[in-house]
């Protein structure tokens, strides 16, 4: 049952605990697949008959433009779970996807750019797939902007997933860009109903980059929310601590700040 | 209902028409922006043609941003946002009225003048129609997307230069419709009635959207 599994962690001293257990794995399993996958694309793989060497851009550039976009859908994920569910750790990985997502839409752009240069002629045009992940880059800037903008953490998580659901119309318009609009970006060809169009040679070593790489996202998404949650029993203790300074008759609550989750 | 919604609306026209409103301040930074456009482009009056339904477009989406942070900040500061909150009307239909009247004191006048502004940059007749058609279906969509980050925003102190970050790219498709629609009426492959039906459509799927999630967000916000 995902919902229940999803529920077992609400408490954040129960994820701290497992996720410290589970997150050397990740970190290991990640940098193997990673490396691996690195070694298929550079080395072994073949190189394309029109492209040459640049089509190993492609290996980064593929899975960061997936992961672009499937952060974006954590994201909103864990916006409805703000706002909808009221679940105490969905506004963390909110927090944490962020600068995640952000990060791998500017590979997906800059990668983009390099492999453009030399197969289109130009480091940038106005099509619809690059605009669409341009506006994508900016909505995350606006994300983060709005996160370091609103002090109180609850307060900022709610309208932080307000923006975030109404951004989120800009993912179907970045996947079906290439389809609905005819411009120079190729369509879709690993992910299609009649199956991938690319060679065995080169679809292998990309599925493991894209494996390797989600599992890196995963790894610095877990790894956020820990020192997300860390850093607001900081705040928490500190405003604690700061209110008992003040007025020194109050004690301190017993077992203040093991909540974790910001002040209620 | 009817008659605390139409209150509301008198009473955001009367605050934008006083002083320290904002009302008709976004028609003069229109006038500046067209003013300035042909200094830094040069008086070529035939490039200015070409491009002078997307300059009134451009400008259009800036003067929008005129008076919106404040479109919801100077009622949390004076408490009458706690008002609206507690009152028998739903706060998506009090965000629609608020949303209108803003529209009504920016929007509508920029669609009605630019004409006037379009004989600055040397547009055709049919062209200065089209780009007021354009204006008047499409900047509803700018105000209520904008209403959204008005609402975000509406605690913070500074919010201004946030909301102009959070709303800009969720204001581009209108745009591209917006410029596109106009420029089709000048000529061209696509029809005029094509874009200018999705750019309606954007801008009754805004107004939807705006209401419910400003709501949402100066419900959450308190």
């Amino acid at each position: 049952m995902p919902t229940s599994l999803l529920w077992g962690l609400a408490n954040p001293t129960r994820f701290m605990a497992l996720s410290a257990r589970v997150l050397p794995w990740m970190a290991g399993v990640s940098a193997i697949v990673t490396a691996t996958g690195l070694y298929l694309a550079l080395f072994s793989s073949p190189t394309d008959y029109q492209q040459g060497e640049t089509v190993r851009i492609m290996y980064i550039h593929v899975p960061a433009a997936w992961l672009a976009l499937a952060l974006y859908t954590i994201m909103s994920a864990s916006a409805l779970g703000t706002l909808v569910w009221r679940h105490p750790l969905a506004d963390v990985s909110q927090k944490a996807a962020a600068p995640i997502g952000a990060a791998f839409t500017l590979l997906c752009l800059v990668t983009g750019s390099l492999w453009g240069k030399p197969m289109w002629g130009t480091w940038w045009v106005w099509d619809a797939r690059l605009t669409s992940v341009l506006v994508l880059f900016l909505i995350y800037l606006g994300i983060l902007a709005l996160w370091r903008a609103i002090e109180e953490p609850g307060q900022a998580a709610r309208a932080v997933a307000i923006l975030t659901l109404v951004g989120f119309v800009n993912i179907p318009i970045v996947k079906f860009s290439v389809d609905w609009w005819n411009t120079l970006h190729q369509p879709a060809s690993v992910i299609r109903m009649d199956g991938a169009t690319i060679d065995a040679s080169m679809l292998w070593p990309l599925f493991m980059m894209a494996i390797g790489l989600t599992l890196l996202a995963l790894t610095l998404h877990v790894s956020g929310m820990r020192s997300e949650i860390l850093a607001r029993r900081v705040r928490s203790l500190t405003l604690k601590a700061a209110d008992q300074s003040a007025d020194h008759r109050r004690p301190l609550p017993l077992g203040a700040g093991s909540a974790g989750a910001g002040p209620a | 209902m009817m008659a605390a919604l139409r209150a509301l609306l008198v009473r955001d026209l009367k605050l934008a028409a006083r002083v320290g409103g904002s009302g008709l301040l976004g028609v003069v930074f229109f006038l500046m922006l067209v003013t300035l456009i042909p200094f830094a482009l040069g008086p070529d009056l035939n490039l200015l043609r070409r491009i002078g339904p997307a300059i009134l477009w451009i400008a259009a989406v800036l003067a929008t941003l005129i008076g919106l942070d404040r479109l919801f900040q100077g009622d949390e500061e004076d408490g009458s946002l706690d008002l609206m909150l507690m009152s028998q009307v739903p706060l998506e239909l009090t965000v629609v009225v608020k949303g209108f009247a803003h529209w009504l004191t920016t929007g509508f006048p920029l669609a009605l003048l630019s004409p006037l502004f379009g004989l600055l940059l040397a547009q055709e007749p049919d062209a200065m129609l089209s780009v007021m058609a354009t204006l008047m279906v499409g900047t509803p969509a700018l105000t209520f997307i904008g209403g959204i980050g008005a609402a975000l925003t509406a605690t913070l102190p500074r919010g201004g230069l946030i909301l102009a970050v959070l709303v800009l790219p969720l204001m581009i498709p209108t745009l591209i419709f917006g410029v596109s629609a106009a420029q089709a009426a000048l000529g061209g492959t696509v029809p005029f009635l094509t874009p200018f039906l999705v750019l309606a459509a954007l801008s009754l799927v805004a107004i939807v959207t705006g209401a419910v999630a400003s709501a949402a967000a100066l419900r959450g916000g308190g």
